[in-house]
């Protein structure tokens, strides 16, 4: 009786190792995994035809159109984690070494814009840089211009201020962690050395908060490198758009689902080679 | 002297706050603008525009598909992800390494790639999009958010069984307490604030999913994609009123995440 219990257990153990498994390869790794299959099928007569051509490829490296974008997609993902990073360092410098008492109200303070509806912080800008928004109200009454500047909204550099905003606090937190786990000592025996303040930050602080700022910068350009509502939002015309408004139009108005698996994978591949070779310089650093 | 010196950091970082923020104080001061067109200068003093957003019916099923949506999300998220952390945290088998990874692709992939890939395996096994509706907004979106917030739950709580220190587990089954006893009064003490944050953190993070839910919504909208709608058609004050509601909720439920967080930081 007793072995039957012990039996059943081991069957609900089991049972309780095997849902989250089962679960993880069926609603991840097989979608992700039929990307892959699918991007070397085809579209015939209006429907998805399993095939396995390598068209979509051909197509993909063929057609300046993608080649350009994804280099357009990185070059915008590039400001947006150098402007994320300018932003999030001196912020999280100050949250972990100079906020005391008030660390953990500035922590929120940071965090809370995280929690703004994504779609309303894309738009917020579109108030501001738009034709009659605020910078050009403000610009006006200022006189520094007489007529609204048009340029401002529907271009680059609103999409790479919008993408900056809502992808700064990706950067900053990964920074924030590892400035926060610096021992105090090693600053103040650089210090005790008469190591002056940018000393101590150039050969201490800095060194040591690199992989924080990998990682932030590693999510900031993936995340803003794979964004497609913004740039729909704010960037205008077609010029614009990110390789992933294409995924998007892709698998939306010009049904071409194999086509844009093949751009998609091209993605993740993308992908995960960075965050293979970020994983590999933290490692080397850390071996050192 | 020395704090003399702070004074350009105090700059930097205080500007990238008014930076972070001045989005968020825009959309607030002009959900009361007095105007049907946004344009500056603001002309606070009116409520009209949370009244029209009260009587909107579409804005409101479409909030109220988002929190059956969040809710659900919610339910899958800890059912699968709690599990998933102590598999991480206690079972060693094969392609346990190509497991872990796996299942943080959702987190760091960008959602339009997850988008398409559930979509595409959906619609291979000829699920209807709106399929579950009107019980739910549609099974594929419900299914969709739980795979692409499972790993919050799961990276939160193994982080957690990590840090517990197993001797503890071990003193009480020597004190002669079953497992399930063990469970109760030594293990689940100790994740009990990460599962609870957790859980409140996919709560927010599905209320506002927009990328994977684009491709994964049927006939039902949810918040965020009723929101797209409206900015699509030309932005009214209403939007603000929406943003303003969504941003205050969504504030007291991340407080809330993160008291629970903090009640047992072990």
């Amino acid at each position: 009786m007793i072995s039957s219990q012990v039996a059943a257990r081991g069957r609900v153990l089991r049972l309780g190792a095997l849902l989250p498994l089962a679960w993880a390869v069926v609603l991840l790794f097989v979608p992700y995994a039929f990307l892959l299959v699918q991007s070397f099928w085809r579209v015939a007569g209006g429907a998805l035809t399993p095939d396995f051509t390598l068209d979509n490829y051909r197509r993909l490296i063929g057609t300046s159109l993608y080649p350009r974008t994804i280099l357009y997609s990185a070059e915008t993902a590039l400001w947006v984690t150098g402007f994320a990073l300018l932003l999030a360092y001196p912020l999280a410098y100050l949250l972990a070494f100079k906020a005391r008492r008030h660390r953990e109200l500035l922590y929120f303070a940071v965090i809370i814009p995280l929690w703004v509806s994504y779609v309303v912080r894309a738009y917020a800008w579109k108030i501001i840089l738009g034709q009659h928004g605020i910078l050009n109200g403000l610009l006006l009454s200022l006189g520094v211009i007489h007529e609204p500047l048009s340029v401002l909204l529907y271009s680059r550099w609103a999409v790479v201020v919008a993408l900056t905003h809502i992808y700064t606090p990706f950067a900053l937190m990964p920074i924030f962690a590892v400035l926060e786990s610096i021992p105090p000592s090693l600053r103040e025996a650089s210090q005790d050395l008469y190591a002056g303040r940018w000393r101590t930050f150039l050969h201490v602080t800095l060194p040591l908060s690199l992989p924080g700022v990998l990682a932030g910068a590693t999510f900031a350009f993936v995340l803003s490198m794979g964004d497609f509502l913004a740039p729909q939002l704010l960037g205008g015309n077609d010029s614009a758009l990110m390789v992933s408004n294409l995924v998007w139009s892709l698998f939306g108005v010009a049904y071409n689902w194999p086509l844009g698996a093949a751009v998609a994978v091209v993605m993740l591949g993308l992908t995960l080679a960075l965050l293979a070779l970020t994983g590999a310089i933290e490692r080397r650093g850390q071996t050192r | 002297m020395r704090r003399g010196s702070d004074y350009p950091l105090w700059i930097a970082g205080v500007g990238a706050l008014a930076f972070l923020y001045l989005p968020v104080a825009v959309v607030v001061a002009f959900s009361f603008h007095d105007q049907s067109i946004i344009a500056w200068p603001l002309q606070l003093g009116t409520l009209r525009w949370y009244g029209m957003l009260a009587g909107d019916t579409g804005m409101l099923a479409a909030a109220w598909a988002s929190v059956k949506l969040a809710l659900l999300a919610v339910a899958i998220a800890l059912v699968m992800g709690v599990p998933g952390a102590f598999v991480l945290d206690r079972l060693d088998f094969p392609g346990k390494t190509a497991f872990r990874r796996l299942v943080l692709l959702p987190l760091i992939l960008p959602g339009v790639i997850t988008g398409v890939a559930l979509l595409s395996f959906f619609s291979l096994l000829h699920l209807s999009l709106s399929s579950g509706y009107p019980l739910v907004p549609g099974w594929p979106v419900v299914l969709g958010h739980g795979a692409a917030l499972t790993p919050v739950v799961t990276t939160q709580v193994f982080a957690r069984l990590q840090r517990l220190d197993r001797s503890l587990e071990e003193a009480s089954q020597d004190l002669y307490a079953d497992e399930w006893r063990t469970f109760r009064y030594v293990t689940l003490p100790t994740i009990r604030s990460a599962v609870l944050g957790s859980a409140l953190l996919v709560f927010t993070l599905s209320l506002d999913e927009i990328a994977v839910t684009f491709f994964l919504v049927g006939r039902q909208n949810t918040l965020p994609l009723q929101l797209w709608g409206l900015l699509r058609r030309g932005i009214t004050p209403e939007v603000n009123a929406a943003a303003t509601v969504i941003f205050v909720v969504s504030v007291a439920v991340i407080v809330l995440a993160a008291r629970a967080m903090q009640q047992n930081p072990d």
